[in-house]
């Protein structure tokens, strides 16, 4: 439980950001060669993936006291955060360029700003991307949850990522990490991990 | 009035930190692989919602001494305000011994209580009048649902599932249930927080609870127990007999290297 080298500011940050995602890498963009440099910084955990794809690289700005960085954890608990962190600023430092780290908690973090191409290479590495997050209240979607089985009917089902069969059981809530489910394909009989929506 | 406002901080916290820790305890031990991972996972999630929590607290109190270190691993008993459900052992026994077997069905009767309420009182406080409140709040419903999810399809599972089975988990549901009459015992520190809008109001949630609880518990083919019992107090800092070993495995390390970074 080390404090981080680079404190959080959330608040301080939350006021100049917009609610979603900003996966923003566009070549007019004041900061593009930054973004670029970022795009070498994977998921630790999922190293096919880098951050902006994962719609946890929020921003990248210009402050009176240098260059900022703005990047949303995931799950509360993940211990890929403070690695995603160092990683960072490493990958700028090795291009000879110094920036500051904030993570920002507000708006939290959700699956639904994963980018496209993100989604299909977690399902090329074979990750079952996630289902749009719920909406509503949380109860409803508890209760959503687990009549999903038991109904039968309206099931949102998980496409396998090997032979792509929708034929597929879940084994477990959770799997190797906190943000994977573990599923079965029924079809061809491969185990495999389902990215829970957040 | 801070003062409180700090307190209900360290009551979330201390909340988070002991389920988490007593979650933690299978590590290694769980019954089958998957909710031996489904458990580390969940102490994970709970842990970084203690440290948020920590942190803020740090924040809160600018006394430049606090830390998420120092309020995790260098309180007492006494200083501890979390609900007294969540030190128990995972174990129906009367006198149970932290190294005495566990039992499966009390860690998913207890995540299940507390899941359930707990969205409840994450949703209410994604409105918090503090705003890194809200925020943490915002994170922490989205990872509890899950947790409940977990306890609630395990609760039918046993519940519903074979002689012994049953009645273990209807063992567990009688011996943990006089225990959330806290929940929702008001306290001084929340009818202040309440009042301040930093914090919810349990009381208007019980309904809620109720319901989640009971469709939980007939499908599950259980019973409820009967209301009534001692009413434990945690969230004020007066706990059972357990909580003092629970922090003595959780703190030794820290308080045998103080400061120590690695």
């Amino acid at each position: 439980m080390q404090a981080d080298a680079t404190p959080s500011q959330a608040n301080a940050a939350s006021a100049a950001l917009p609610d979603g995602p900003i996966a923003l890498k566009k070549p007019n963009d004041a900061f593009y060669t930054t973004w670029s440099l970022l795009e070498s910084v994977t998921d630790p955990e999922i190293p096919v993936v880098n951050l902006r794809e994962m719609g946890i690289l929020r921003a990248v700005r210009q402050t009176a006291t240098g260059l900022e960085v703005v990047i949303t954890p995931t799950y509360s608990g993940c211990p890929a955060m403070s690695q995603m962190q160092d990683d960072v600023v490493n990958a700028l430092s090795r291009a000879g360029v110094a920036a500051r780290v904030l993570t920002q908690i507000a708006p939290a973090w959700s699956t639904d700003w994963m980018t496209p191409e993100g989604r299909e290479k977690l399902r090329a590495y074979g990750i079952a991307p996630p289902h749009p997050s719920g909406c509503g209240s949380p109860v409803a979607n508890v209760i959503q949850f687990s009549s999903k089985r038991a109904a039968g009917g309206a099931e949102l089902t998980v496409a396998c990522p090997q032979c792509g069969s929708h034929n597929t059981t879940e084994t477990s809530h959770f799997g190797s990490t906190a943000c994977k489910a573990l599923y079965r394909c029924l079809d061809c009989l491969e185990p495999f991990d389902y990215f829970k929506p957040y | 009035m801070a003062a409180y406002f700090q307190d209900y901080l360290l009551h979330l916290a201390d909340n988070a930190v002991i389920l988490g820790q007593r979650n933690a305890e299978w590590c290694g031990h769980g019954p089958v692989l998957e909710e031996d991972l489904a458990l580390a996972n969940n102490s994970l999630d709970l842990i970084g919602q203690a440290r948020l929590l920590y942190q803020h607290v740090a924040t809160v109190r600018k006394d430049g001494k606090s830390s998420e270190d120092l309020l995790a691993y260098f309180r007492d008993v006494p200083e501890f305000k979390n609900y007294t459900l969540l030190e128990l052992p995972h174990s129906t026994a009367l006198a149970p011994t932290t190294s005495g077997d566990r039992d499966y069905a009390v860690t998913i009767g207890r995540n299940f209580l507390y899941s359930a309420l707990m969205v409840l009182v994450w949703e209410g406080l994604k409105a918090s009048a503090d705003a890194q409140l809200a925020a943490i709040a915002s994170k922490s419903l989205k990872e509890t649902q899950y947790h409940l999810r977990h306890a609630h399809d395990w609760l039918l599972r046993l519940g519903d599932g074979t002689d012994t089975s049953h009645a273990k988990m209807q063992a567990a549901i009688n011996h943990l249930m006089p225990y959330t009459q806290e929940f929702f015992t008001p306290s001084a520190m929340e009818t202040a927080v309440t009042k301040t809008g930093q914090g919810v109001d349990t009381g208007p949630l019980q309904a809620a609870w109720n319901a989640m609880v009971d469709e939980a518990l007939t499908q599950a083919t259980l019973t409820r127990p009967a209301p009534g019992g001692f009413v434990t107090t945690g969230k004020t800092g007066v706990h059972s007999e357990h909580l003092g070993f629970v922090l003595a495995e959780m703190q030794s390390l820290a308080r045998a290297h103080p400061e120590a970074v690695w």
